[in-house]
């Protein structure tokens, strides 16, 4: 069968710095292929230059057996390459219609714009997909997930023939999802390739056919995923040994010793927010982890803005041992030993035209001043330090942050708080978005500071990671926590029908 | 993600040696330079004379010093457009203090509160510019729009709208003095330039005011003063608007509400720009301001030097900005 994309031998490189070396990804029309492989590997890489968005530097493409002349995103579009991007290049305060037509809309004899036909087209493209919205509404008035379905139909009727969807479900909850995947069969049995990049193993094993495996800018496999094993493809992305793997466990997180709970380090009593938060309590002690479990809107992260001083409280108390008084601003809170890392890395995390030393010390500033000025010698010595004993890889502490990988970025903005000492730390979704070397990294050293100490509230999506990790485990729903589950004993089964029985009550 | 802001390379066939476009664009301003002076060395008459160069030096120190301000509010993410008016109003308020009768009676005193006063009076109205943008959440454009067109309002009204000439030989240093033949404001520029650059690169206030700028989300949640810092910003820019506004008087011994400053906000931006400050924020090159309003300046000199109309000079320099913007767009890339 003839291939729908075939590159081969491709090379790149920036600057001296090689990004791809051979590389190849062969995609068979209406197939379902993943690529996989840790931040760095250069799936981004090859992705841009099959959209135009970069040159290769040698090697061949190929689409439908023609060679590809594509030098611009807007020729990959023209050539049936449609690429549905992390951050949605839609416009969120335009019509559903207007971004669905953007650049092809339907004219009238005067030449300016037939709304009727515009509209009504639009909403059959979107019933193809079994999305029913007001198309007239604005797109930013529709969630996350609506809005990555319109793009994607937007795709779809520019006669697309692959749809490149970059961690499509990052952002979306478990039912958004499955909407998405719906539509993914869709596109399938249409005959419209879906190349799709995900850190989610457990996602490529529901809606994938094959999967190409990215390691050091180069292909290192390609497989039939329902010939492979997860395990199979962890060791293969990081080049290790299966057993070696199995035998660490699949998160850093846990293994730490269950020491006795330290002294209190907060207290959050009947706390109420204006952003959500209902009735939540709950006790940090040092040395643990308390887990913050919950679907997405839960509260979970409301609870951490409360804590950070984000949000003020409406009602309740929080009582921070080592603050005098209420913590009112982030200042006062990292004042008084709190930590908060952030669930969006790009717009809450880093400062990007800044460098790695710069991201580091932001919030550690006030701690370096000595007459104003940044002492710079304490500085250096510090970052030095955590690049280090982080394992951050990068160029030099001056190299900007923005080159750096996700995971590496992760890693930075971890080491910003972990260098404030601070006594209560914070984690919005950690590890998301980030491959699995760097994931097992980042909580093994989240495990190596809660062992000295450290007391860690964790918020996750991924299950396993809460119950693998968290010593305690408060469960939230719709702003109120219902109950708490202690480790150890909590599976992942427990967990869920925490959740799930407490919807059930609120049901009946 | 990790690829987003390297440089598109070349495609791999190109033969033969290509001209490097990236070093012209990084470094656009100093090619610029050079390629001015070169064409007024070969083309603008008596253009090495001294006497060109002191009345250069003198008319861009305004420019400069307003542009390093200009540059730090830029780096913010916002903009200040009463920089012209500040000038103005700082510039009517000197006379009117040295010509008083109290200062009459205390020369030294006078003098110093001749500076002083209406320094002190700039640093107010950042003060205000500052406290609307971050404290009411005004867009610095509408923000500073009210004293755009409030302060010479209040210059005007302070003077009766008169133009005030006056005789003061030491206030007059300030625009004519010399130092090893060089103008005064000349050195000004140099010693304002290093102090401010100083502060951006080793204070804690310059590294969390580029980081405001560059994220101001991440600036925040990381426990900057984020207000304080945008309101310094402000304030910094307003205390030299104030300044630049004394030189002015100074040179021309003269004061008039109406033009002091005029259009001043436009050149402060246009050399920021051309030196190399992003527009959306977190860059704060201040030597590149001080390079871009020697730019600016030159352009103007060479146009009128040869006998090209003030109003062509202004197309003019609106192509100079264009140019700038267009370099640094096609650096992004």
């Amino acid at each position: 069968m003839q291939h729908l994309i075939e590159m081969s031998g491709i090379k790149k490189s920036f600057a001296g710095v090689v990004a791809l070396q051979n590389a190849n990804l062969h995609i068979a029309p209406g197939e379902v292929h993943a690529i996989i492989g840790q931040n760095g590997a250069g799936k981004s890489t090859l992705i841009k230059i099959l959209t135009g968005v970069y040159r290769r530097d040698a090697g061949e493409v190929t689409i439908n057996g023609t060679p590809s002349t594509v030098s611009t995103p807007r020729e990959a579009q023209d050539a049936g390459i449609a690429t549905i991007y992390q951050e949605l290049s839609l416009v969120p305060l335009r019509s559903v219609t207007e971004n669905v037509m953007m650049g092809y809309e339907p004219r009238t004899r005067f030449g300016t714009i037939d709304w009727k036909a515009a509209h009504k087209r639009t909403r059959e493209i979107l019933e193809r997909f079994g999305i029913d919205i007001d198309v007239k509404a604005q797109l930013g008035s529709y969630s996350t997930a609506i809005q990555q379905l319109v793009a994607i139909a937007r795709a779809v009727s520019l006669n697309a023939q692959l749809v490149i969807m970059d961690e499509a479900t990052s952002s979306l909850d478990d039912q958004e999802i499955e909407i998405l995947f719906s539509v993914v069969r869709e596109l399938k049995k249409e005959g419209v390739a879906v190349l799709y990049i995900s850190h989610f193993l457990d996602e490529l094993y529901q809606i994938c056919d094959r999967v190409t495996i990215m390691r050091d800018g180069q292909t290192v496999g390609q497989r039939v995923i329902s010939e492979t094993t997860k395990l199979g493809l962890i060791s293969e992305m990081l080049g290790r040994d299966p057993e070696e793997i199995e035998a660490a466990g699949m998160t850093g997180l846990g293994g730490g010793e269950k020491a006795e709970p330290g002294s209190s380090l907060f207290e959050a009593e009947n706390i109420s927010t204006a952003r959500g938060l209902k009735d939540v309590s709950l006790t940090l002690r040092k040395g643990e982890i308390v887990g913050l479990g919950g679907l997405l809107g839960s509260g979970r992260t409301e609870t951490a803005r409360a804590l950070f001083g984000l949000d003020g409280l409406k009602s309740g108390k929080i009582d921070a041992h080592g603050s005098s008084g209420q913590i009112g601003t982030p200042a006062e809170a990292i004042a008084a030993g709190v930590g908060f890392l952030t669930e969006d890395r790009k717009r809450e995390g880093i400062v990007p035209h800044m460098s790695v030393r710069e991201n580091m010390t932001l919030a550690l500033l006030p701690k370096l001043k000595t007459m104003g000025m940044v002492d710079r010698k304490r500085e250096t010595e510090l970052v030095e330090r955590f690049i280090k004993s982080l394992g951050i890889k990068t160029s030099g502490m001056e190299q900007p942050i923005r080159e750096l990988s996700g995971g590496n970025q992760q890693k930075v903005l971890l080491a910003r708080w972990l260098a404030l000492e601070p006594e209560v730390l914070i984690l919005d979704e950690p590890t998301r978005g980030v491959d699995v070397g760097a994931k097992f990294e980042i909580q093994s050293i989240i495990r190596e500071y809660v062992d000295k100490g450290l007391g860690v509230l964790l918020i996750s999506s991924e299950f396993e990671e809460l119950v693998e990790g968290a010593d305690r485990i408060v469960v939230l729903r719709d702003g109120f926590s219902i109950t708490e589950l202690e480790n150890p004993g909590v599976t992942e089964e427990a967990l869920i029908a925490a959740i799930a029985h407490h919807h059930e009550e609120a049901a009946a | 993600m990790t690829m987003d802001n390297n440089t598109v390379q070349n495609a791999p066939k190109s033969s033969g040696p290509k001209f490097d476009w990236s070093v012209v664009s990084r470094h656009g301003g100093v090619f610029a330079l050079i390629a001015i002076l070169l064409f007024n060395v070969l083309i603008t008459p008596n253009f090495l004379h001294p006497q060109t160069l002191f009345v250069n030096i003198s008319q861009v120190a305004t420019i400069a010093i307003v542009a390093v301000g200009m540059t730090l509010v830029i780096a913010t993410g916002g903009i200040d457009l009463s920089v012209g008016a500040i000038m103005a109003l700082s510039g009517a308020l000197a006379p009117l203090i040295f010509t008083s009768p109290f200062a009459e009676a205390n020369p030294e005193l006078g003098l110093a509160l001749s500076i002083i006063v209406p320094i002190i009076v700039a640093l107010a109205c950042g003060v205000f510019n500052g406290a609307l943008v971050s404290l009411l959440n005004v867009q610095p454009i509408v923000a500073t729009l009210i004293f755009f067109i409030s302060g010479r309002g209040i210059a005007l009204v302070l003077t009766n709208g008169n133009l005030q000439t006056f005789t003061n030989p030491a206030f007059s240093y300030l625009g004519t003095g010399k130092i090893l033949g060089f103008p005064f404001q000349g050195y000004l520029v140099v010693i304002i330039a290093i102090c401010v650059w100083w502060v951006m690169s080793y204070t804690v206030f310059g590294r969390q005011l580029l980081a405001v700028g560059g994220n101001e989300r991440a600036a925040e949640l990381s426990g900057v003063p984020v207000k304080r810092v945008k309101i310094g910003a402000y304030v910094i820019c307003a205390g030299l608007s104030g300044l630049a506004g004394l030189i002015v008087v100074a040179i021309n011994s003269a004061s008039d509400a109406a033009r002091i400053g005029n259009l001043m906000e436009l050149d402060a931006i246009a050399a920021a720009v051309v030196g190399g400050t992003l527009l959306q924020g977190g860059k704060a090159p201040i030597f590149g301001a001080i390079l871009g309003a020697v730019i600016i300046q030159l352009v103007k000199y060479t146009l009128l030097a040869n006998g090209v109309a003030d109003e062509v000079a202004l197309i003019a320099k609106a192509g100079i900005i264009v140019l700038a913007v267009y370099v640094q767009q096609a650096r992004k890339e």
